[in-house]
């Protein structure tokens, strides 16, 4: 790690301004960067401590739930309404790391956090993300973990997040100000996929800052569910994991929201699956359906050909799950 | 009469201090002048060091100096080496690089993040080679280690005849110890060739033997500290490169040097669980009697050493078998030395012959706890010998009573619990039963003070405590009174905490040192006390802290004694070991573990819902912490079956996972509700508790019980550990 000047501004313009110069870096629950700077895969002059800013509010205001970018992982998934009337995104952050981590990680935090791909953390090993056109390490390498969505041969990394998979399903909105101004960004417009760029995970413009996440009003209340199928009970980053939220009246499923984590460099949404979905009975038959039209575009590469069958069989188990609740 | 100590759920003497931090580890330790050392480790995994270019980093704030094989001080037995011998890994000798992750310099700063950030600008160039790293693809180079010689009883291949047989390859992955304590060492020369030392380490006494032998130094210019370790699992069982490395720079440097390394350094610098590949073969009547069993194993090593471990060694004799060969080679590849690991090779190979015999059961139509029965080894069929003690039947009684062996179904895939498929495993595990030689101080105080001094170390089973309610019950004194320490190189000769031995090691001579004591103290008393002239100092009675003539007719306690004599102490030495027991009986520790498992038939995840482990490890001298040390064991054995591997990229020859996000040591909610069960049943051969040790047997076998229980749920049969969601799911239904 070098060495490093650190600032803690009280406002939001103060925070912005601080960043456009030094080669600096917003830090604020530091429990991915700070890891990324003792190995030497990010180097910072300067960090930009935001926790003194005031963006740790939740409310609800006309059906649109509000949460400052930082409040707590563990405090939003506490949260009450968030448990009342979003508890797809409660599952999902306690599906995520570990008290503890949730304990200090932020939403804004979350968002940003870098994918865990083993390449892109050493750094004697090729990785495009880290070192533009030094190749990517895992394409011909350990890539059980990686993606068979979106991906190319410039990157096969995925997203690590769990939260951020069931704010993509719930068509979230992010809130960033900036030197230029103040902008929404749509969740599911928010992270990219790899490209020609696979430096840069997400669409956030150069000294721009999270400042909220809104989530609209929606009736997925009650049919919800956050699947994650790892490689063991607590505490690591999903194989798959499936974010699940139907609106059935009547016996008919009037609206869907599919979306998976640990599969593509984004939280990967599944609009064919969904509409498959809308308009029919929640039945087994029809949830497999859906399923096998949401994993036909899935490419594989050496160690992670498991991942097209279990995202099928995840995305059918949260279905189920969401409806026998 | 006072309660026996023994047997009791006694709590940690220092539990207290491990709690509240009060309990120094070695790098707990600061003195004036310490400096801090980081390692510059080599990122290629064959070849040589072509330069090293320290300009940048020695110009770095803080840094002291910056040592590597251009400039470290000469070590003496680097160069009394024969030459082509395997003199193993000789830091900072010359530029050959035998693995990744090998220390090619050592900078040392006045803080640890100055010395960081000065490793990373040194800028080493290197020669880079052809590197080896995989089992697979170098099993042509294959060898066998004379430790390891081929074994044969009966007929070789015996099995192939058999009526139902079996036979398949079982691997294992690479796993690392990751104990919570990170290696490292702190290294002072008092003088030019005086050296103290705060170690992490099993055995302060042979830390001190290896640096007397490589720095040719008196035995007494060689001080070891160890009194707390935070974790060993085997990878602090012997000196390995890095504290070498450290003790130069600081010889080299002349100021106290500490080096703790860091996570991504545990999985290359200390050891590790080889991979192994083994073939296991296995044949039985129809009736289901064994007539024959071939094993046969290939484990990884360095090329630098030849480790070897009993992978083979518990198909020899755990079954009344007439048939037995077994066959271990090595393959040398690119990676540094493994190490024992908590059950070392039993460990290994108990989980080929414990699925296998899973497996017969299966073709024979047979409950497989029914087959274990039937083949009960009474005697040693390896060394023609009587156990010392065996109540193996007994715990497979209870852990079946316990589990509810009863519920499982012979035929796989039969039970579902809330859309989870059910299953039931077992099996056995063993190990050996040591007792070594080792020498304890006895030191009574004026005050009544039992101070009790050995080598010995406590890498967390509780071992001062053990041997507190030892002596407590030889001696009779309250176990407040008595104390005993470790953790120190001055004390007398303890071996390493390793192959579960130290409670019957140290335990022994704990026992002689104590009752040397009180033969002491009588022979004081016979001397001096009226009322005891004439006994004998056999025939004093020792009870409640008091010593007692033979009529009862008048007691006094120790203290008064010494005090009467104006003596601040008293002070004893004894030396035991055990006799020719062992050449009439056969000596192990057996266990057997019970599982019931849930599986998830859409997504592979296996959930472990109810562990039953129960130990035949003969007197158990401290219910609490052997209880603790068998939960520990499953524990670890939970991260064999389902979590734990450490992954190569081969084409770099490096860890990929080299972190403890993912390299998956089992977290709590992967461990269900441990129940432990005893025998405890004097071993009435092996030392004076009759007590057998049990560190071993925690994990032994676990593996196999947890893959048993997948196949009863899902008729699946996963024979590559760990046994992760994917694998569950790519393998075929088997019934």
């Amino acid at each position: 790690m070098n060495q490093f000047s650190y600032v803690r501004p009280t406002s939001l313009k103060a925070a912005i301004e601080a960043v456009a110069k030094n080669n600096a870096r917003f830090i604020a629950g530091g429990t991915n960067l700070l890891d990324l700077m003792k190995n030497g895969v990010i180097i910072s002059d300067k960090l930009v401590d935001i926790n003194r800013l005031p963006l740790k509010d939740i409310q609800l205001d006309n059906g649109v739930l509000h949460i400052g970018s930082l409040v707590l992982n563990s405090d939003l998934a506490e949260h009450e309404l968030v448990k009342t009337h979003h508890p797809l995104l409660s599952q999902a952050l306690l599906a995520g790391a570990s008290q503890q981590l949730r304990n200090m990680a932020t939403v804004g935090g979350n968002m940003m956090q870098r994918t865990r791909c083993s390449y892109y953390y050493d750094t004697t090993m090729p990785c495009n993300k880290r070192s533009p056109n030094s190749g990517c390490g895992a394409l011909g390498g350990i890539n059980r973990m990686h993606a068979i969505f979106g991906a190319n041969d410039n990157c096969i990394a995925v997203h690590p997040s769990d939260m951020c998979v069931a704010l993509a399903a719930l068509d979230a909105t992010v809130l960033v100000s900036g030197p230029k101004g103040d902008r929404h960004i749509p969740f599911t417009d928010f992270h990219r996929l790899p490209g020609n760029t696979p430096q840069l995970d997400n669409n956030l413009g150069k000294n721009e800052l999270i400042t909220a996440v809104e989530i609209p009003a929606n009736n997925f209340t009650k049919n919800v569910y956050y699947l994650k199928v790892r490689d063991r009970a607590s505490y690591a980053f999903a194989l798959v994991s499936v974010a699940a939220a139907l609106d059935i009246r009547d016996g008919v499923i009037q609206q869907a929201r599919l979306a998976m984590g640990g599969v593509a460099h984004k939280p990967w949404r599944l609009p064919d699956a969904e509409k498959a979905l809308t308009g029919k009975a929640p039945t087994v038959e029809n949830f497999r359906i859906a399923a096998n039209i949401a994993t036909q575009s899935a490419k594989t590469y050496k160690h992670n050909a498991f991942k097209t069958a279990l995202a099928t069989n995840s995305i059918q188990t949260a279905l189920l799950k969401a409806t026998t609740v | 009469m006072r309660k026996q100590q023994t047997g009791q759920s006694m709590d940690r003497v220092d539990g207290r201090l491990k709690v509240t931090g009060g309990a120094k580890y070695f790098a707990d330790h600061h003195m004036e002048d310490l400096l801090y050392a980081a390692l510059v480790c080599s990122p290629i995994s064959s070849g040589t060091i072509k330069s090293i270019d320290t300009t940048k980093a020695l110009r770095a704030p803080g840094v002291a100096d910056i040592v590597s094989h251009l400039n470290a001080p000469r070590v003496p037995a680097y160069q009394s080496a024969k030459a082509g011998d395997k003199n193993g890994l000789q830091i900072f000798k010359d530029d050959r690089i035998y693995s990744n992750g090998q220390p090619v310099a050592i900078v040392v700063a006045n803080t640890l993040e100055r010395a960081v950030h000065a490793a990373s600008l040194v800028a080493v160039q290197y020669n880079q080679e052809t590197h080896y790293t995989d089992m697979n693809a170098s099993m042509g180079k294959a060898f066998q280690n004379n430790r390891m010689k081929d074994y044969l009883r009966g007929e070789a291949g015996a099995w192939e005849k058999a009526a139902v047989t079996h036979s398949a390859t079982y691997t294992l992955p690479l796993e690392v110890h990751n104990p919570m304590e990170l290696a490292g060492i702190i290294a002072h020369w008092t003088t030019p060739d005086t050296l103290t030392l705060w170690a992490k380490t099993q055995g302060v006494k042979s830390v001190q033997e290896t640096i007397q032998e490589l720095f040719q130094l008196p035995e007494q210019n060689i001080t070891v500290h160890s009194q707390f370790v935070g974790g060993g699992f085997g990878m602090a069982l012997r000196i390995w490169p890095l504290e070498i490395a450290t003790i130069l720079a600081a010889k080299k440097i002349r100021r106290p040097v500490k080096l703790v390394i860091t996570r991504e350094q545990m999985f290359t610098l200390v050891g590790y669980r080889p991979s192994a590949t083994q073939q296991l073969s296995i044949g039985a009547t129809a009736e289901g009697k064994l007539t024959g069993i071939t094993h046969q194993a290939v484990a990884i090593t360095s090329p630098y050493e030849d480790f070897t471990e009993g992978i083979v060694a518990m198909s020899k004799f755990m079954y009344a078998c007439p048939n037995v060969d077994t066959k271990y080679q090595l393959v040398p590849l690119n990676i540094s030395t493994p190490v024992w690991m908590r059950g070392p090779g039993e460990a290994t190979g108990s989980f080929a012959l414990e699925s296998a015999l899973d497996e017969l059961a299966h073709k024979l139509k047979m409950d497989p706890l029914q087959l274990r029965i039937l083949n009960h080894a009474d005697i040693d069929p390896e060394r023609n010998l009587p156990f010392s003690s065996k109540y193996l039947k007994e715990a497979y009684a209870l852990g079946a009573e316990k589990i509810g062996w009863s519920a499982r179904k012979p035929v796989p895939r039969s039970t579902e619990e809330n859309g989870m498929l059910v299953g039931y495993g077992m099996s056995s595990g063993t190990f050996g039963a040591y007792r070594g030689k080792a020498t304890v101080s006895a030191t009574l105080k004026a005050d009544g003070a039992l101070i009790l001094q050995s080598a010995a170390a406590d890498i967390g089973p509780g071992t001062a405590t053990a041997m507190v309610q030892i002596a407590a019950d030889v001696t009779g004194m309250p176990p407040e009174k008595i104390t005993f320490m470790l953790g120190e190189s001055a004390y007398p000769f303890a071996p390493e905490q390793g192959g579960s031995s130290t409670v019957s090691t140290v335990g022994s001579a704990v026992t002689d040192a104590c009752k040397a004591l009180q033969q002491q103290l009588g022979t004081m008393a016979i001397a001096h006390i009226p009322a005891f002239k004439g006994s004998t100092p056999e025939t004093i009675i020792y009870e409640d802290g008091y010593l007692l003539p033979p009529n009862r007719e008048n007691k006094i306690t120790p203290e008064a004694l010494l005090q009467q004599q104006q003596l601040p102490e008293v002070k004893v030495t004894a030396t035991s070991q055990g006799g020719p027991e062992r050449k009439k009986y056969s000596m192990y520790s057996f266990s057997v573990h019970f599982a019931k498992v849930l599986v998830h038939p859409a997504t592979g995840v296996v959930r472990i819902q109810h562990i039953v482990s129960v130990a035949d490890a003969g007197t158990i001298v401290n219910s609490k912490t052997a209880r603790s040390q068998m939960i520990g064991g499953v524990v670890g054995g939970i991260g064999m079956a389902l979590t734990e591997e450490a992954i190569l990229d081969h084409r770099f020859g490096r860890f990929v996972n080299n972190n403890l996000a993912d390299y998956h040591v089992a977290v709590n909610a992967d461990t269900p509700p441990t129940d432990v069960y005893f025998i405890n049943k004097k071993d009435p051969y092996i030392n004076p508790m009759g007590a057998k040790g049990m560190g071993e047997i925690a994990l032994i076998g676990f593996a196999a019980a947890i893959s048993n229980a997948v196949f009863n749920a899902t008729g699946k049969r996963v024979r590559d550990l760990p046994i992760t969601p994917d694998k569950v799911l790519n393998t075929p239904v088997t019934v």
